[in-house]
């Protein structure tokens, strides 16, 4: 709560010219302190930014002066780039596939966790291993675990008489490869949805139990109610991450075989730095980006059937 | 006597009901695990171990020299050095420059402050991608090409959102009397972060370095655009290279591998109380 002398002196300096001179200390200090972000975020983001806009209406190759061509690069995209269409279906697919399933997995383990198991902590730190490492060292393992002759998804499916695809040259496993290798790191959300789900008031459980709900409607109409906020916000954040996946296919696959891995961010990066189209390559950073912002509009859209914020009055059903 | 009756067949349910979920977890710690231990099992095989059916995991012999060999046929010591370099330097200045950014968010009056905190949260949803080209043709035009300014610099100038939004949520927490007592004690603001909320926040502080070392020491894309010359290269671009040059060689790859996964590790397993808090107070991961 605002004092009296806070007020009085909100009230006089709202009076006055507002620039730096009028600026008590207080609020000196904290410009001040936050000038290093201001400067970071015009400089290497909002800057960037709008310069990448205006980039992608030219075509610059780098070596020659930009060429200011409209909105040439975006139709060409749109009429004349197959693999523009490749790499928003790769990557869209991968997507919707790996988040959903990822999250899935990952409420399920916590579930099981939440039952008052021995052990949590040790068990927690297990599951959260995979999600610590990432990059070029986990890409390298899966190649090997993935290799069709003598990896060891292959070896465990023979175990079982299955004989196993080529995972990464055959193009209709490629991408399920790429959603399998995800799953591993299903750790990180494991932890967020156990906080969720021991936040969950014990009363509204023990009121459905007098009321003889089975654990199954239990579960339907109060966990996932309870924790759907939680798995709104991993799944905004989620997407947004999948579909800027890079290190697995550029290391993996290079986007083969035949384009079937192509994901948008490979696509660009080629673009960028091996073909050197920067204003092409700043088009499709666009592109990317509309739809990463539309697909999470989308997501929140769709909030409003599906996520439960407590304190909210809803009509009855 | 039923009732007895009841309370056992319960009791027994449950037994059973808890014996499943231990059965699935520990199904599912295996399969976690696997990667690992088949990446440090493949690590110490000969090459016809490697591809040998049916499956070795204790290999024999155990070919330790796997792992001088692999980290002598590239400079993987100077690949380490460049990577703590540059980890070290993304450290001091995102936490330097974040926690002085998320000091005034938590406790300064000034105007402006929420529309500027909204902004730090907007770039959270911001995509790299959309930012990488022209950030490379700035960096070009900087002559920053080929150095560790553009992997570094950024950092000084309040790094990622993430370590503000966190560090703001902890000092939040941190009562304000305290501030208060301190000023009339004769302490300056800039002493109030410095003496007060720094040597509070020490686990904030713990998680929000773990998430940037984690970070750096296996990011690829930014030092794959920037870095050119290999006496340079990180650890993550030593390996992609290693990769590219020895492809059949797995057993070094592992090795490779497995030396550049154990410090990440390492400062997870002893890091990891904070790090679990970090990840549960602000709902994502770094």
């Amino acid at each position: 709560m605002a004092t009296f002398q806070e007020n009085i002196a909100t009230l006089s300096t709202r009076k006055q010219k507002r620039n730096w001179y009028h600026l008590n200390g207080e609020e000196r200090l904290a410009w001040l302190l936050v000038l290093p972000w201001i400067i970071g975020f015009l400089a290497f983001q909002l800057g960037p930014m709008l310069a990448s806009l205006g980039l992608s209406l030219t075509e610059w190759r780098m070596f020659t002066p930009p060429k200011f061509i409209g909105l040439g690069n975006y139709i060409e995209m749109a009429a004349d780039d197959p693999n523009f269409f490749q790499a928003f279906k790769v990557t869209t697919i991968y997507s919707v596939t790996s988040v959903p399933l990822r999250i899935m997995l990952g409420v399920l383990v916590a579930l099981l966790l939440n039952a008052k198991v021995r052990g949590l902590a040790f068990i927690r730190t297990v599951y959260y291993l995979p999600a610590t490492v990432s990059g070029v060292a986990v890409a390298m393992v899966w190649l090997l675990i993935l290799n069709g002759d003598f990896g060891l998804l292959n070896r465990a499916l023979s175990l079982i008489g299955i004989e196993g695809p080529y995972w990464l040259t055959d193009t209709r496993t490629v991408l399920a490869s790429f959603v399998l290798m995800s799953l591993w790191g299903v750790g990180a959300g494991i932890i967020i949805y156990l906080a969720g789900l021991q936040g969950v008031p014990n009363e509204l459980y023990e009121a459905a139990e007098v009321d003889g709900a089975s654990d199954w409607v239990q579960f339907w109409k109060i966990t996932l109610p309870m924790i759907s906020p939680v798995l709104f916000f991993q799944l905004v954040i989620g997407m947004i991450d999948a579909l800027q996946e890079f290190a697995g296919p550029f290391i993996m696959t290079q986007g083969g075989p035949g384009n079937a891995s192509l994901f948008v961010m490979l696509y660009l990066f080629r673009n960028g730095f091996e073909f050197f189209r920067m204003g092409y390559a700043s088009g499709l950073a666009w592109v990317l980006f509309v739809y990463i912002m539309v697909l999470t509009l989308l997501i929140i859209r769709s909030s409003a059937v599906w996520v439960y914020y407590e304190g909210e009055v809803r009509e009855a059903e | 006597m039923v009732l007895r009756y009841i309370r056992e067949s319960q009791r027994r349910s449950l037994a059973f009901k808890m014996s499943f979920i231990y059965a699935i977890l520990v199904i599912g710690m295996v399969v976690v695990l696997m990667p690992f231990l088949w990446m440090v099992s493949t690590s110490l095989k000969t090459p016809a171990a490697v591809f040998k059916i049916p499956t070795v995991w204790i290999p024999n012999p155990i070919v330790w020299a796997n792992y001088p060999n692999a980290l002598t046929i590239l400079p993987f010591g100077r690949f380490i050095l460049n990577t703590a370099q540059i980890t070290a330097l993304a450290v001091v200045g995102a936490t330097l420059s974040g926690s002085l950014a998320a000091f005034a968010f938590a406790r300064l009056r000034w105007r402006g402050r929420n529309f500027m905190f909204v902004l730090v949260l907007t770039t959270l949803m911001l995509p790299f991608q959309v930012i990488m080209i022209p950030q490379f043709i700035l960096f070009r035009e900087l002559k920053w090409l080929d150095t560790y300014l553009p992997l570094v610099v950024p950092a000084f100038f309040g790094g990622s959102a993430f370590n503000i939004f966190l560090l703001r949520q902890y000092f939040m927490t941190i009562s304000p009397e305290l501030d208060d007592a301190a000023i009339i004690d004769g302490c300056s603001r800039f002493g109030v972060y410095w003496r007060i909320i720094l040597p509070l926040s020490k686990a904030a502080l713990m998680t929000v370095v773990i998430f940037i070392v984690q970070n750096r020491w296996q990011s690829f894309l930014v030092p794959l655009i920037y870095l050119f010359d290999q006496k340079k290269y990180t650890l993550a671009l030593g390996l992609r290279l290693f990769q590219d040059q020895y492809t059949v060689e797995w057993e070094m790859m592992m090795a490779a591998a497995t030396v550049t996964m154990v410090p990440v590790l390492l400062v997870f397993y002893f890091g990891q109380r904070f790090f679990i808090q970090g990840v549960v107070f602000t709902g994502v991961k770094g």
